[in-house]
Formats: C-alpha cells, sequence, structure tokens
C-alpha cells in the first residue's frame, strides 16, 4: 500500500514538556487510520504537526506522498491535500455561513476584492447537496452562532471536502452530537473511504472508530503505545489492551513493542 | 360558513418575501438603529433650538470640524473589530505633525512634510502592532505606554512650541484637504466619505477585511484555518497610524497653527463614535457605515450642547455616558441572542 503521509522519529517540546517524543505515523492511500489515547496523549499535537499548525522539533523527518516536507504551513498543507475537521470546529461564530465555509481561503475576482456572490451561491449549493440543511431558516447568511451542534459539525466537515482534499483529519467529531448526528459522521469517514480519500480519525470512543477504520494507532503520553491491523484483533480485544495502556502507560509484555512500531504489517 | 384555512396555506412567494424582508431587517437592524438615533437627535435638537439648528451655518461646520476625528475612527473600526484598542492615536496625530515640522522647516517643501507626516504615522501605528502581537503586550497596555511616549518624544522635540502654518496656504495640498469646494463644502468631508467608502470595501471586499473579522470573532479559530493573524493586527494598527497622522495635518492647517498638544480632546468622540456606530467592544462584529452616522452624532451633540446653553462641560459627561452606554446595550443584546 503506498503512503500519502509518513512520519519518522517526529518530537515536539513546548518549552520543558514534552508534548510528543520520537513519534514515527503514517497514513496510507485509502487507508483509514483511527488514532486512539487518553486526553493529553499528544493527539492534537500530532494531527496539529500534520496540517501546519506546529512545527515540529529539529531532527525528525515528515514526507507526504513520498516526498520529503520541511517548514509545513496551514495554507501548505491545505496545497498538499491535507484538511482537518478540528475538536473545536475552528468556526467563527458571529459571522455567516459562507464566511466560514470559506475562512481562511476567501476566494477573490482578477481585481483583488473578494468574490462575495461566488461564494455565497457556493454556500447555498453545499448546503443542499452535503450539508443536508433543508430548513429554509438557514440560508448563507445565517449566523453560525445559532446552529445546533450537529449543524456546526457539518459546517465543518462539509468545509473540509469541498476543497477536494486526499487526506481529511477528524478530530473528535462526534464529541457533543447526538446519535443520528453520530452515525451521519461515521457514514462520512465511510464515505471517504468509498471515495478512495484516507482518513484520520481520533475519538474517545472506540464503538466509534473500532468499525470504520482500517487500523488502529494508540499513542500514550506523547509515543506510539501500539498499533493493530483491525482485522488482527477484536473489539473485546482492543478493548483490554486499551486498559493495560491506560493502566501500565505500555503495551510492553505484547507482541508489538516500542521499536517496531513502523513495522506495519499491510496486507 | 367560511372554512378556516389550514395553517401554512399562505402562498409561498409571500412568505418568502416577508421571510426576507426580515432577514434584511435583522442583518442591518444595527445600521437602520443608528439612523434612527441620528434623527431621533438631530429633532431633539431642531426643537431645543431651532434658530441654529435650521440654518445653514451649523452643517457646514459639523462638515467642517466632525471629518477631524471621523478620519481616525473609521479605520479605528477595524481595530476594534479585531478585538483590540489604540488609544494612542491621539499622541500619533501629533507625531505626525512634528514629522512634518522637522522636514517642512528643513525642506520647505510641503509634499515632502506631508508624506514625513503620514510615514511618521505608519510607523507609529506599526511600532504599536508589533508591540501587541510580537511582544504579546495587551493593547490597551500598549498603547497607554505609546501614548505617552509619542507625546514626550513631541515635547522634547518641539520644545513645546508650535508652529505657523501660513506658509502652507500657498501649496496645492491647502485647497486639496481643506479648501471649501464651491466656497461652501469643506473639502475634508469629501474625504471622509471617501475614506469611509475606500474602507468600507476594504472591509467588506477583501481577504483582509475578512480576516479581521475572523481574527475579532475567534482568533484560534482563525489561526488554525491558515489566516495570519499577525499580519492583520499589525496591518490594522499601522492603518490606524496613517490615518490620525493625516487628521493631525486636517487639523493643523484648518486652524493654521501646529499645537504641540495637538490631538488632546479627541480621545473620547473618537472612541465613543466607534461604539456608538454598534462596534461590538467583544469584537467580531462592527460596521463603517455605523461608525461613520455615529461621528456625525457625535459632532452633532457637541454643536447641540452649546446652541442649547449648557457648558462645554457637559460634552464630556455625555460622550462618557454614550460609550457606556452603547457597549452596555451590545452586552445585552449579546446575551439574549445567546
Amino acid at each position: 500500500m503506498d503512503k500519502f503521509l509518513q512520519l519518522k522519529n517526529v518530537s515536539k517540546t513546548f518549552g520543558e514538556v514534552s508534548a510528543l517524543h520520537d513519534v514515527n505515523f503514517e497514513v496510507g492511500t485509502n487507508e483509514i487510520v483511527g488514532l486512539l489515547g487518553d486526553n493529553g496523549a499528544g493527539k492534537s499535537t500530532l494531527v496539529k504537526i500534520i496540517t501546519g499548525y506546529h512545527q515540529p522539533d529539529r531532527g525528525g523527518e515528515f514526507y507526504i506522498k513520498g516526498n520529503r516536507v520541511e517548514h509545513l504551513t496551514v495554507p501548505k498543507a491545505r496545497e498538499l491535500g491535507i484538511e482537518i475537521v478540528y475538536q473545536e470546529r475552528a468556526l467563527a461564530d458571529k459571522q455567516t455561513l459562507w464566511r466560514n465555509i470559506f475562512l481562511g481561503r476567501e476566494t477573490h475576482n482578477k481585481w483583488g476584492f473578494l468574490d462575495v456572490k461566488g461564494m455565497r451561491d457556493e454556500t447555498l449549493k453545499l448546503m443542499q447537496s452535503s450539508m443536508g440543511f433543508t430548513s429554509s431558516a438557514i440560508t448563507p447568511e445565517s449566523i453560525i452562532k445559532t446552529f445546533s451542534g450537529g449543524e456546526r459539525q457539518g459546517v465543518a466537515i462539509t468545509r473540509a471536502l469541498y476543497f477536494e482534499a486526499d487526506l481529511i483529519i477528524l478530530d473528535e467529531p462526534t464529541m457533543g452530537l447526538s446519535l443520528s448526528e453520530t452515525q451521519k459522521c461515521l457514514d462520512f469517514v465511510n464515505q471517504i473511504k468509498r471515495e478512495g480519500k484516507s482518513c484520520i480519525f481520533i475519538d474517545h470512543n472506540i464503538f466509534h472508530v473500532y468499525p470504520v477504520c482500517d487500523r488502529i494507532v494508540v499513542i500514550d503520553r506523547g509515543t506510539v503505545a501500539g498499533q493493530y491491523m483491525k482485522n488482527e484483533l477484536t473489539l473485546q480485544q482492543l478493548i483490554d489492551k486499551l486498559q493495560q495502556v491506560a493502566q501500565t502507560g505500555s503495551l510492553a509484555s505484547e507482541a508489538v513493542l516500542d521499536g517496531q512500531q513502523t513495522e506495519v504489517r499491510h496486507e | 360558513m367560511n372554512e378556516i384555512p389550514p395553517s401554512g396555506a399562505r402562498p409561498l412567494s409571500q412568505a418568502a418575501h416577508t421571510g426576507a424582508v426580515r432577514k434584511a431587517l435583522r442583518k442591518y437592524s444595527l445600521q437602520i438603529g443608528i439612523v434612527f438615533v441620528a434623527i431621533f437627535i438631530w429633532l431633539l435638537f431642531l426643537m431645543g433650538s431651532p434658530r441654529t439648528f435650521l440654518a445653514r451655518d451649523i452643517y457646514i461646520s459639523f462638515m467642517s470640524t466632525t471629518p477631524f476625528f471621523a478620519i481616525m475612527a473609521l479605520p479605528l473600526t477595524f481595530i476594534i473589530i479585531i478585538g483590540e484598542i489604540d488609544i494612542s492615536f491621539p499622541s500619533t496625530m501629533a507625531f505626525g505633525m512634528m514629522a512634518f515640522d522637522i522636514v517642512f522647516v528643513g525642506t520647505g517643501s510641503v509634499y515632502l512634510g506631508f508624506f514625513a507626516c503620514l510615514l511618521a504615522g505608519a510607523l507609529v501605528g506599526y511600532l504599536n502592532g508589533i508591540i501587541v502581537v510580537k511582544i504579546g503586550i495587551p493593547s490597551l497596555v500598549a498603547t497607554i505606554g505609546t501614548q505617552f511616549l509619542w507625546r514626550g518624544v513631541v515635547m522634547v522635540v518641539t520644545n513645546g512650541s508650535g508652529l505657523g502654518m501660513t506658509k502652507v496656504q500657498d501649496s496645492f495640498v491647502y485647497p486639496l484637504l481643506v479648501g471649501r469646494i464651491g466656497g461652501i463644502v469643506p473639502a475634508q468631508f469629501v474625504w471622509t466619505i471617501g475614506i469611509g467608502i475606500v474602507l468600507w470595501i476594504v472591509l467588506n471586499r477583501t481577504k483582509f477585511g475578512a480576516h479581521v473579522y475572523l481574527t475579532g470573532d475567534n482568533i484560534e479559530s482563525a489561526r488554525l484555518m491558515g489566516v495570519n493573524v499577525h499580519r492583520t493586527k499589525i496591518l490594522s494598527f499601522t492603518i490606524v497610524g496613517i490615518a490620525a497622522a493625516l487628521a493631525g495635518f486636517v487639523v493643523s492647517e484648518e486652524v493654521l497653527f501646529f499645537w504641540p498638544t495637538l490631538g488632546d480632546g479627541y480621545m473620547l468622540n473618537t472612541l465613543a463614535s466607534v461604539f456608538l456606530g454598534g462596534t461590538s467592544a467583544y469584537g467580531g462584529t462592527g460596521t463603517i457605515f455605523g461608525t461613520f452616522v455615529a461621528c456625525f452624532i457625535i459632532g452633532a451633540i457637541n454643536a447641540g450642547i452649546v446652541a442649547a446653553g449648557m457648558t462645554g462641560f457637559w460634552t464630556s459627561v455625555i460622550y462618557g455616558l454614550i460609550i457606556v452606554l452603547s457597549v452596555s446595550l451590545q452586552a445585552m443584546l449579546n446575551r439574549r441572542i445567546k
């Protein structure tokens, strides 16, 4: 399987706090990777490095589609086809829907002025096609503050999907969602798989991650504690392993040792 | 017997139509509100002192003096929307004119002096931005500091003495900025409208303007989505610096004298205009139109107080009250929407 993304020995320290330590991580083309780990394990730091928001410490290596990348920035990561739906949604509450859809990459006409009409029309199209907003109460001019949790998630996901990403990162997308909204979100992950794209799916809830992903990576205290192909273990085995990580901080007694993290068997 | 129509039987087009009107009303409610406030205050003054407010002179006076602070209040709207504040602009007015003073006395060129004035303003604004963004000082504290700093520099350099500007009258810059169009309309009024239009376009139709709103609304979201929030803030502070220097120049030309204390007394009315215009003290929302109308309300209040026979001391009371009331009103509206 091709590797869309590969991180080798990537570390990140904030002042004296080591958030990530020598992490090796990869995402294959058209692979759904479930990223699991406790609060503060380093999941969000890892994805923020992948999206160019954080710069990793010196020494690590970062490859996208086999090409080495240095000094990744948010716009550059996007150009390379990486999109993210952040845990905190990254929406601007007091602004209109269309401004949020095009947040950070507003389109403009040849004179450099914002193409307001184009962005509004595009938003209207997306509302009907991908967001599932059928209520006439919501228009491209609606203010985000008035939206429900599921609607906000719809906006964030649509935004990631609209811009033709190759890798979509979902950072705790089911947080605060109702049951049916959660199901919609999981359907979305399956849709990513069907469209041949890759995905990193971060969630606390193992029951959400397990059914939709191909491979599971467990992060604990800034390192990769273990990773498994889904067909190697049952949900119950995975839960047992996670409990072991939570209690002991490692999976040392298991077959997967720290040094072998990179050797993931793909079939 | 009349049949009761089932609910929702109203023709769809009509429903959509009233819905659209209601939506537009809600969207522009603050702008519509401020226009009504302006009309209300105008009627109040008209009844209070009809002789003054029915004559032409008072309106020409508005057009002449309101631009002095409107030129600054319009770009200051950007700073408030972005969630920061700048209170150093009165000193920037004097600092710009100090630069003019030095260059004009040195070279004898009004044009070079004018250019130096705007450049000095840009520099001061840029430095404010750098201090706030790169060093990370809250803008309120940072600009209290720079306010005293630049005023002090002006006093030291000019040794406290002013500069007569009568010679500037010979230059084309004079009629261009503060002349009377057709012998009646003050040129600075036309410039203020022009600046208002340009800033409206910048705020509503450029990426920079979009980023001003987004940064002020949720700086973390903006940053996560790749908005260069630092550059956006620094540029906003720089624009205010340039505008303050321009305002200082216009004031000095109008009165044909540069006082080193130039700018004193502009703090309150400028800030009051921005907040009265509906720009949120929490950042994220605000309009150039609102600030523009509010500037003339503030200008009218000043004249109205004097015309009503009250002492000028009242203006400070009323401006202060306007700031507190408009900010409180926004806070209450904000809570209701949530």
